[in-house]
């Protein structure tokens, strides 16, 4: 009798556990159905990894106007770790219906099936820059709509550039010029040049030679081209033109150049609102990166407006991305948060309107997106140890292993 | 149960009504009341652990749910061996992690127990003036959440922040301490001349990482993290050496006087060994918080010096959320687990084996005796912790 109760009590122990189990796993609806119209009545949630409230603030907005259009409602969340409650959301089943997605993590979504390849079937689909729809596409399919985008450029700080003696006439156009005025602009506690120890800043530089880590399905990071641009850098490192924002006290490029340590730095249009909000007393002008032996490059960073694959709200969210991609809703978004409009035509009004980022928008017509297939995030982490140790060490072995490990980590990618 | 039921003598029935049918329902109602947490430790506890060992032999995705899922199989122990044999980049990093960890721990565990020892003593001494007020000061980092620290110490430790300005106030220039991956044995061993590594100490070793990186030692990043983390942690020991303490009646310390033992010799001979079951409780709690170590990577991962503060905690983390690779995460996880319970073992085993009191040469004769001392040892302190705040005298924590 004893054991019988025992028994009978872990049994029902047992099947609660297993009715629980099988609520969560039961629940939250995997969309079979498909709808052929946009319908109304709908709540989306829509995932943004905010820079602050103005944008969060800008999103809702057009989010609104959207929804009294076509008679939804979208609750906009702004995440804290974009990565972590996307990954979240999809491992529970409740996905946002609209999300932020990320360039770097973009190959990782689309490689696992996670993302609804809608962007083809915009109307829009025609006008966004093709370094832009190259960036969100997957097995030459274009993904998802760019949300804007950012280039890196040379931003100078006028102030020290004009007590060094420098004039307009001396803004480097060639890696020459850039050595040249970075050593002259380096004195006392000044640096000439800084940017971010990372393959997203000095990556341009091997553009810039004609190199790069990929090309097409090749694996090229020990090419002579890449050699020449670390050699390159690692003489700047030497010459003491270059240095770290680590080794001038600052935690990034922009704080570097805030602080006056930095004369030059190379970074994008969001230093515009770092340096307005921290160091509201610098002046500065921004220039596009000097071409080097093989012409200009320069990289672009984007997010694009992800949708879930296979959900019910598909449609739905797809029509409220053509309307916040529409030229008029990206040129409010800039006004509100600055970034650049990812259509050629609004780029174009928005270089118009702000002729101060006019460079950055120069570098869509030749930048490339950085290196980020599904995989390679941790080798580039790896490349960017290598990048803080690199004044001194042998550019030929950092290449070599970087060489050996992207090879590693795409054919992993592809089988 | 008929014949107990029948049976005509009341005293024979009341006997009877206790026995079995009384015990199954003392069973039903036991099960009952346990119920509530046997479901909230099986939702919350043992069912995440389950589906945690699950999800790292498949190659979950993370979408969707990892159990009936279609597009989940079953790779046996390929994520497990992604990490540990196959000569890849993600084995270096788990390598490097444990590299760090290890270091971490090392120095962390035996540096926190001794300080907390130490401040415990000092606190528990009936002349200092004050108690309240230095034992507050000595908590107070542990009650404050290591992020906020975390942060406060990146700007204490910056290139030019206040520690490197006060070193460089006696002329010492400091390092740029968040910003520097060399190790401390790597320093060491540079400043007498060994610079490079030693012919062969360059290739590929264990977990991928190299014989000359494994000796490397703590980098200078990490330091500062193990400095914090014996500041942050010392406190909430403090407090279990103190209640140890506080069990030791005044008569042992006596005693010892009266043998004329000094304080040296007191506190070795006397206070420490009284202390076993408190230390083995701070030993075990630090080797696990240890080996967890989380919120301080997570905060200073992308300074330049981060590959050498990993931890596997983190780097299970990163792939988990960063590499969608929940499945090698979960196989990380579970190795970090194992090294837990390997190393808590071994700290057990070698505490009861270094028993100075010598009682008995049989060890089970000897755990026999442990055991009963310390069963006294914690009901007497029970009932001191009871009778502390009534009858007033001195041994309350306040």
């Amino acid at each position: 009798m004893r054991h019988s109760t025992k028994l009978g009590s872990v049994a029902l122990a047992g099947a609660l556990a297993l009715a629980l189990a099988s609520c969560a796993g039961g629940g939250g609806g995997a969309g079979d159905g498909e709808t052929a119209e946009p319908e109304t009545g709908l709540e989306l949630r829509m995932l943004i990894g905010s820079s602050g409230d103005a944008e969060t603030q800008a999103v809702q907005a057009a989010a609104d106007a959207w929804g009294e259009e076509t008679g939804n409602t979208v609750q906009v969340v702004a995440a804290s770790d974009l990565n972590q409650e996307l990954a979240q959301g999809f491992a529970g089943d409740q996905a946002p219906d609209v999300f932020y997605m990320g360039w770097d993590q973009f190959q990782t979504y689309a490689n696992d099936g996670f993302l609804e390849p809608y962007a083809g079937d915009l109307p829009n689909a025609g006008d966004f820059y093709p370094a832009l729809v190259d960036t969100f596409s997957f097995d030459g399919e274009f993904v998802c709509a760019p949300k804007d985008f950012s280039t890196l450029g040379l931003v100078i700080n006028t102030q020290l550039w004009e007590a060094a003696g420098l004039t307009d006439d001396d803004v480097p156009t060639t890696w020459e010029e850039l050595q040249t005025v970075a050593e002259t602009l380096t004195e006392g506690d000044v640096v000439g040049l800084s940017m971010g120890a990372e393959y997203a800043r000095v990556g341009t530089f091997m553009q810039q030679a004609g190199g790069g880590l990929m090309d097409g399905e090749t694996v090229t990071a020990n090419s002579p081209e890449n050699l020449e641009a670390l050699e390159y850098v690692q003489g700047l490192l030497s010459s003491g033109a270059l240095q770290w924002p680590a080794d001038l006290g600052a935690g990034w490029g922009g704080e570097a150049f805030g602080n006056q340590r930095a004369a030059m730095v190379i970074e994008g249009p969001w230093i515009n609102g770092a340096l307005e909000n921290d160091f509201p007393d610098v002046e500065f002008q921004v220039a596009e990166l000097p071409a080097g032996p093989a012409g200009q490059g320069t990289f672009t960073f984007s997010n694009c407006w992800g949708i879930p694959e296979g959900q019910d709200t598909a449609e739905t969210a797809q029509s409220l991305v053509e309307f916040l991609t529409s030229d008029e809703q990206q040129l409010a978004f800039s006004d509100a948060f600055g970034v650049i409009p990812s259509t050629q035509s609004a780029a174009a009004t928005y270089a118009e309107t702000y002729p101060e980022n006019e460079a950055f928008v120069a570098g869509a017509d030749y930048a490339e997106s950085p290196v980020a297939f599904a995989g390679a995030a941790d080798v580039v982490t790896e490349f960017n140890n290598a990048i803080t140790t690199l004044d001194g060490a042998d550019a030929q072995a950092v290449l070599d292993q970087l060489q050996t490990q992207l090879e590693a980590a795409y054919e992993a990618s592809q089988g | 149960m008929t014949t107990t039921s029948n049976a005509p003598a009341p005293r024979t029935r009341r006997r009877g009504g206790r026995g079995p049918a009384g015990n199954r329902g003392e069973a039903v109602a036991g099960w009952l009341f346990t119920l509530p947490a046997l479901l909230i430790i099986g939702v919350f506890l043992i069912a995440p652990i389950a589906l945690a060992l699950w999800v790292s032999f498949t190659d979950w995705n993370g979408r969707n749910s990892p159990l009936f899922n279609d597009r989940v199989d079953v790779v046996g122990l390929d994520n497990y061996a992604a990490i540990t044999t196959e000569d890849s980049l993600l084995r270096e990093l788990f390598g490097r992690s444990i590299r760090n960890n290890v270091y971490y721990v090392l120095l962390v565990v035996p540096l926190q127990t001794a300080l907390a020892l130490f401040l415990a003593v000092q606190v528990n001494r009936r002349l200092l003036r004050a108690k309240g007020f230095f034992r507050t000061a000595f908590y107070f980092p542990s009650v404050t959440s290591s992020i906020a620290i975390t942060g406060v110490f990146l700007f204490l430790f910056s290139a030019t922040g206040v520690v490197n300005r006060i070193l460089a106030f006696f002329s010492v220039q400091g390092p740029n301490w968040f910003a520097d991956p060399r190790g401390l044995v790597h320093i060491a061993l540079g400043a007498v001349g060994v610079g490079g590594a030693p012919a062969g100490w360059d290739a590929p070793g264990f977990l991928g990482v190299s014989a000359w990186q494994w000796i490397a030692g703590p980098s200078v990043a990490q330091s500062v993290l193990i400095m914090l983390a014996i500041f942050t942690t010392s406190g909430t020991f403090m407090l279990l050496f103190l209640a140890g303490l506080q069990n030791i009646g005044a008569e042992v310390g006596e005693a010892a006087v009266m043998d004329g033992a000094g304080p040296v010799r007191t506190f070795f001979s006397v206070t420490l060994p009284m202390l076993k079951p408190t230390l083995f409780t701070v030993l075990t709690l630090g080797l696990i918080g240890t080996w967890q170590v989380f919120d301080q990577v997570y905060l200073t991962r992308g300074t330049p010096a981060a590959p050498t503060l990993t931890s596997p905690a983190y780097l299970a983390y990163n792939q988990a959320f960063e590499g969608n690779e929940p499945g090698i995460a979960a196989a990380i996880a579970f190795i970090l687990f194992l090294i837990i319970i390997a190393m808590t073992l071994i700290q057990r085993f070698a505490l009861a084996d270094r028993d100075p009191s010598g009682f008995g040469r049989d060890r089970r004769n000897r755990r026999a005796v442990d055991g009963g001392r310390g069963d006294g040892g914690m009901a007497q302190g029970a009932a001191r912790v009871q009778a502390g705040p009534q009858s007033g005298t001195g041994g309350g924590l306040t």
